[in-house]
């Protein structure tokens, strides 16, 4: 049988985290590098004929821009997608390890993967690292039991559930999938409503930002589009600041020669072919 | 974002959650009738202040006729029932019979025994087999203690009063549920994190049947009934 790639061996090495805030309280000025978050909007919700999840792309690093175009809905399966959120090395390391995972666990088992199984493997994974992997996640495909959408946080609880949006802008995208979800939406219906719900992250977060990104899962297979939609576009200046010689009339003018004597000359020749 | 791993054992009452980590802060139930058990939890999944998931069915089932209600840190609490979902699974096969409920219950003892430093979930145990009938089982912090009836969750330290005073021995399945019903929904009324829905799973020889009540259909008591006429024909004009 085939085996999984990755064997779990002993959990993280805490080794430096005395020596680090050693030197945190020693070194005045020192300013540890903290993990890069992807402050993010993600969501997901079902309709009639599958599923669809949308994200945001900004990646922040405290306060600063550091992607303004990352993808967060990462690919597992031909017909499973997953959004991340969080610690975005971890959410695209775990989602890269899953992907690779399912497709082994496919090969073996001669199956097409299920969205319970990415959910099992992932919660599994994230509960024996006690929530240190910081990856909070949406995992949403279509399999042979139909649509599926499941959301996983860090310490490895997950939640089946027909709507649910994480991240940092989570309370702005629950706030409008609450107010307009319907089951058996259509999809025109459940597009408009994941572009809306993950505009009102983008506006309304400040982690969140940039372009709408947004992946149809059906039975007939998955389509993901990069930029659906952008809320906020940069505006562009309105006018030019240059003007014509002789805009500004000239009334007098007064030259100046001023005495200067040479004090050192020096030549240098160029040398031109 | 997320809580680091806490050290701090289970309170009687139930564990209040760290930051950011995502918490059942819940209301459990478990009632013995002659014949089988009703089981009812509240659906509110909450990480600190923000609530997850309003509609999370806390009821796992560990064997076709055993389910164990959830509570405490989500993720803990449900490692456990899959852990004992997976042993009871084998312990069936191997027996060539239906588990007893006390297997199921021991299992599940087993587990947070061994791991009370780490885990900070109590999985109460509930269910029907030919020998003795419908049992309940509690497994607070590792122990083993079979109840006529148990409460269990953040919510529960609000109906200790009324469970103690409305119980009554050689109650029927109706009984039992309605009394689950009352508890569960005055302890969602008191608690913060408790509440959302009602889910009640009925166990008897004959096999399980689940129930959902939801807001609508949930009892209502006195500071909730409205009697006052102009209220009422005010709500009616709203509608």
């Amino acid at each position: 049988m085939l085996q999984a790639d990755w064997n779990p061996q002993g959990g993280f090495s805490f080794k430096n985290c005395q020596r680090n805030a050693f030197l945190e309280s020693s070194l005045k000025g020192l300013r540890v590098p903290h993990a890069r978050k992807t402050g993010t909007t993600i969501a997901g919700l079902v309709f009639q004929d599958g599923v669809i999840l949308g994200a945001d792309t900004r990646a922040t690093n405290d306060s600063v821009v550091a992607d303004k175009n990352c993808e967060k809905i990462h690919f597992i399966a031909p017909n499973i997608y997953c959004c991340g959120a969080g610690v975005a090395a971890d959410a695209e390391m775990t989602t890269q390890m899953m992907a690779s995972n399912m497709e082994l666990h496919a090969l073996s088992t001669g199956r097409k993967p299920r969205v319970v199984t990415v959910t099992r493997m992932l919660r599994q994974m994230l509960f024996r690292y006690q929530g240190h992997i910081g990856a909070s996640l949406i995992v949403g495909g279509v399999d042979i039991t139909g649509p599926l959408l499941y959301s996983v946080h860090p310490h490895g609880s997950y939640s089946r559930l027909l709507f649910t949006a994480l991240g940092s802008g989570q309370e702005a995208a629950i706030s409008v999938l609450e107010d307009r979800f319907k089951p058996n939406m259509t999809l025109e219906e459940g597009q408009q409503l994941i572009v809306e719900a993950v505009t009102a992250g983008i506006l309304d977060d400040l982690g969140s930002g940039s372009n709408v990104d947004m992946c149809v899962i059906t039975q007939a297979g998955a389509k993901i589009q990069r930029a659906v939609s952008t809320p906020a576009v940069i505006s562009k200046r309105q006018g030019k600041y240059r003007y014509p010689k002789g805009t500004t009339a000239v009334m007098k003018e007064t030259v100046t020669p001023l005495a200067l004597e040479m004090i050192e000359e020096t030549v240098q020749t160029m040398e031109v072919e | 974002m997320h809580g680091i791993g806490r050290m701090q054992e289970s309170s009687y009452f139930g564990d209040l959650p760290g930051v950011g980590e995502i918490h059942t802060g819940t209301t459990i139930m478990a009632v013995e009738f002659d014949g089988g058990v009703v089981v009812g939890s509240d659906s509110r999944v909450s990480a600190g202040a923000a609530v997850v998931n309003r509609v999370f069915n806390k009821l796992a089932p560990l064997h076709q006729q055993i389910y164990c209600a959830l509570s405490g840190s989500a993720a803990d609490a449900q490692a456990i029932a899959d852990m004992a979902t997976y042993q009871l699974e084998l312990h069936g096969m191997e027996l060539e019979k239906q588990p007893l409920v006390l297997s199921a219950a021991n299992v599940v003892k087993n587990i947070t025994y061994k791991y009370r430093e780490e885990l900070s979930a109590h999985l109460m145990v509930a269910g029907w087999d030919p020998y003795q009938g419908g049992q309940v089982y509690g497994t607070l912090e590792g122990m083993l203690i079979r109840q006529p009836f148990a409460v269990g969750g953040s919510g529960s330290a609000y109906i200790y009063g009324y469970v103690d005073a409305s119980y009554k021995p050689g109650m029927s399945p109706e009984e039992c549920r309605q009394f689950t019903t009352n508890a569960i929904a005055l302890a969602m009324g008191r608690d913060g994190s408790s509440g959302g829905v009602i889910y009640l799973v009925t166990i008897t020889a004959a096999g399980t049947k689940q129930e959902i009540i939801l807001g609508k259909e949930l009892p209502q008591f006195y500071d909730e009934k409205s009697e006052c006429k102009e209220y009422n024909s005010l709500c009616e004009t709203a509608k």
